[in-house]
């Protein structure tokens, strides 16, 4: 509701406060709400409820389409923005985060001061939170949500605090809330009152989300809940620090490979990405990225990467830090081709492709493949050099050129019968006389993708009277209704 | 006129490599007579080894340009190509001379357009070394440029003729043919050939012209002689 707000005031159509809007998703029986402003609340309107009946209760309501996905990508990017307290964060469900602020809180002046410093920070973003710290996930979010402002529970009040909750609290489904309110346990305190025995064979073969008494486990701790935080595989990074700035990293590089390529060898892994960044004395960092066309751990390969991109990067008035990580990082399988334990053919082949993207870039470097098609052009299609693309052996019987010109190019003509080849054309400012030719070979247009009014193409081999082989073709026919009289062009050349 | 002297029937360029007393893969340079003449590309294609090591195909952009590109469905795929698309001459001797290095390759093929400076001698001698070294066969196309000091062991000039009668249509054009003039070669003697090549067998027929060249008005006695 917040981020709507935020981004209509941004395109300066926020609407006044005492209209009540809502947010609505798609559900079951048509849109229901997702999210209500104040305004909408005071009214009397409950997320979840349909929007026929809301419209019922209030009938001024404005409706507007929640972005659930969008709020999800912002969500996780606030996981990402909340590392500023602490290394350990997670997303928790569509509406919650989670910190792990286990030693961390210190540097914020306790933990009551860290709760007051992140509702700021979190109001300066324009969000509104509630926040709690207790020593178990389940245990925060009931607290973060039906407890006190800025609640901090420690280990042995758990209980106490715990207690007066609702069962809401306990991150069950709805059926079972509903189920323990028919029992008459309204409180947290009220199911913990019940013996453990009773609880467990009700509840025997329920899933987490239904189970009472797991979740209780996790919220009192006795059930582990660790925060799996994003990116929590090491960094694979090394660094040198330097005396005094310099201009130029080269001389610090071989050396900075192979201690990289050394953590890689010893954790079994190869990379395919290599980040150079270099620290400067002004306040500035500056990039440079190489990657390779397989996983390697090779330090001569992978300093060779860097030979003619250095001056790519801006040193400044000099710098005094230059790191290297490692990312794409994956395991290496080694093969040994050979039984003499000789060189290995294809990793010198992807050497050679990396050396040259590198060199030349990505796109300069590609491998021709076959694509399912009719149409010449459609035929040649290009990936990245050593892709693994299974090859798609277009099964064509007919004669195809040995080169072929990317774009057409237009000739004009002599003909004649109109159906059949020229009897001289124009072609780069040379007549060319037809002493032979084989054809036509019709190629009908592909309606599922061509636009309509898309001509058919009649395909002729040529010699010339210089005996060179040249494809012609003749793009539609004459009075077939797409457009004028049809064109030629000169598409390839055979052998 | 031709003599029973100087017809080198059948003989096959490819094996070559395999004669103990001829050297191994070197630096060829292939010279087309027109700069859309494509049968130095069928040309220098039919010399390859027939194996499913891939073709490192680097070209600049002028020949690009007006030569195209190369066509997987003409070629075939049984060898994969890499293809490298340049603008300058010198990288694309860069590129020639990195793709030498590596010897998992079939062969490097590099089109350059016209007489550019830094295509000198010690370039195409750099190449030839290289090429030597290494095993790989290197081929270079040079469109539109005049033959001057260069250090390829081979050079050919080969232009389009008029292609062998087509047996079931005397109006198509049948098999390919080329004219081959060896005109430069360090270890074999230079000579002038008509070729007919065959795709479906691979199978490249050679027969010596005599210098003043009268076969060109009769293509298809040079067929019938070397069929039978």
């Amino acid at each position: 509701m917040e981020r709507w707000q935020r981004t209509m005031e941004r395109q300066c159509n926020a609407p006044p406060d005492n209209i009540p809007i809502v947010l609505a998703r798609g559900g079951h029986h048509g849109p229901v709400i997702h999210a209500a402003n104040r305004a909408a609340r005071l009214a009397g309107i409950n997320a979840g409820a349909r929007v026929v009946d809301m419209r019922a209760i209030c009938s001024e309501l404005r409706v507007e389409h929640a972005d659930i996905a969008g709020d999800r990508a912002a969500l996780d990017r606030l996981v990402l923005w909340a590392r500023r307290w602490c290394p350990w964060t997670v997303r928790d469900g569509a509406n919650g985060l989670i910190l792990d602020t286990a030693g961390s809180d210190h540097l914020f002046g306790g933990e009551a001061a860290m709760l007051v410093a992140m509702e700021t920070q979190l109001s300066l973003l324009g969000i509104s939170a509630r926040i709690a710290v207790a020593p178990t996930w389940g245990a925060a979010w009931a607290l973060a949500r039906f407890g006190p402002v800025r609640c901090v529970c420690m280990e042995d009040d758990v209980r106490t605090k715990l207690g007066v909750l609702p069962v809401t609290g306990l991150r069950l489904g709805n059926e079972t809330v509903l189920l323990l309110q028919r029992l008459g346990l309204k409180t947290i305190g009220a199911v913990m009152d019940v013996p453990r025995l009773s609880l467990a064979r009700r509840f025997v073969r329920a899933p987490l989300e239904a189970n009472p008494l797991l979740r209780l486990d996790q919220a009192m701790g006795k059930l582990a809940e660790p925060v799996a935080s994003l990116e929590a595989r090491p960094r694979l990074r090394v660094q040198s620090r330097l005396a005094e700035p310099i201009f130029d990293p080269t001389p610090h590089l071989p050396e900075l490979c192979e201690n990289l390529c050394q953590m890689l060898t010893q954790a079994g892994q190869g990379c395919r990405r290599l980040h150079l960044t270099v620290y400067r004395t002004d306040g500035d960092v500056s990039h440079l990225d190489v990657a390779t066309s397989a996983v390697t751990c090779d330090p001569q390969h992978l300093h060779g990467l860097f030979r003619d991109k250095l001056e790519q990067i801006n040193p400044g008035f000099g710098f005094d830090l230059i790191t290297l990580e490692a990312s794409g990082v994956e395991d290496m399988h080694d093969h040994q081709s050979r039984l003499d334990g000789g060189s290995d053919d294809d990793l010198h082949l992807t050497q050679l492709v990396d050396r040259l993207s590198a060199k030349f870039g990505p796109r300069a470097v590609t491998q021709p493949i076959l694509r399912q098609s009719h149409i010449p052009e459609r035929v040649a299609g290009r990936v990245a050099a050593l892709d693994g693309i299974t090859k798609i052996v277009a099964s064509s019987v007919k004669e195809r050129p040995l080169r072929l010109f990317n774009h057409p190019e237009e000739v004009r003509v002599l003909y004649e019968v109109p159906e059949g080849p020229p009897a001289q054309f124009v072609w780069r400012r040379q007549t060319h006389r037809v002493a032979r030719y084989s054809g036509p070979e019709r190629i009908a247009p592909e309606w599922w993708k061509d636009r309509p009014g898309t001509r058919l193409r009649d395909y002729f081999k040529i010699e010339n009277q210089l005996g060179q082989r040249i494809w012609l073709y003749r793009e539609g026919l004459h009075e077939d209704g797409r457009g004028g009289d049809p064109r030629w062009f000169v598409h390839g050349c055979f052998a | 006129m031709l003599t029973t002297g100087s017809l080198q029937s059948r003989k096959r360029l490819k094996d070559k490599a395999y004669q103990p007393d001829l050297p191994k893969q070197t630096l060829s340079e292939v010279f087309p007579k027109t700069a859309s003449d494509t049968a130095s590309t069928g040309f220098v294609l039919a010399q390859l080894a027939r194996a499913d090591a891939p073709i490192l195909w680097i070209q600049d952009r002028l020949s690009r340009k007006e030569a195209g590109e190369p066509y997987l469905a003409g070629i075939g795929t049984a060898r994969p190509i890499i293809m490298v698309d340049l603008s300058r001459a010198a990288d694309v001797l860069w590129a020639m001379e990195d793709g030498l290095r590596c010897k998992a390759l079939g062969a490097v093929i590099g089109e350059i357009w016209g007489d550019p400076p830094v295509l000198d001698f010690t370039a195409t001698k750099r190449l030839a070394m290289r090429s030597e070294a290494s095993n790989v066969p290197c081929w270079l196309m040079r469109r539109a440029a005049s033959p001057n000091l260069s250090a390829a062991r081979e050079r050919w000039r080969v232009a389009s003729l008029p292609a062998a009668r087509d047996p079931h249509d005397p109006q198509s054009p049948g098999l390919p043919r080329w004219a081959l003039d060896l005109f430069r070669s360090r270890h074999s003697k230079p000579g002038q050939w008509v070729a007919t090549y065959d795709r479906a067998s691979d199978r490249l027929d050679l027969v010596a012209t005599v210098r003043d060249g009268t076969l060109a008005t009769d293509h298809g006695a040079a067929m019938q002689r070397t069929a039978g």
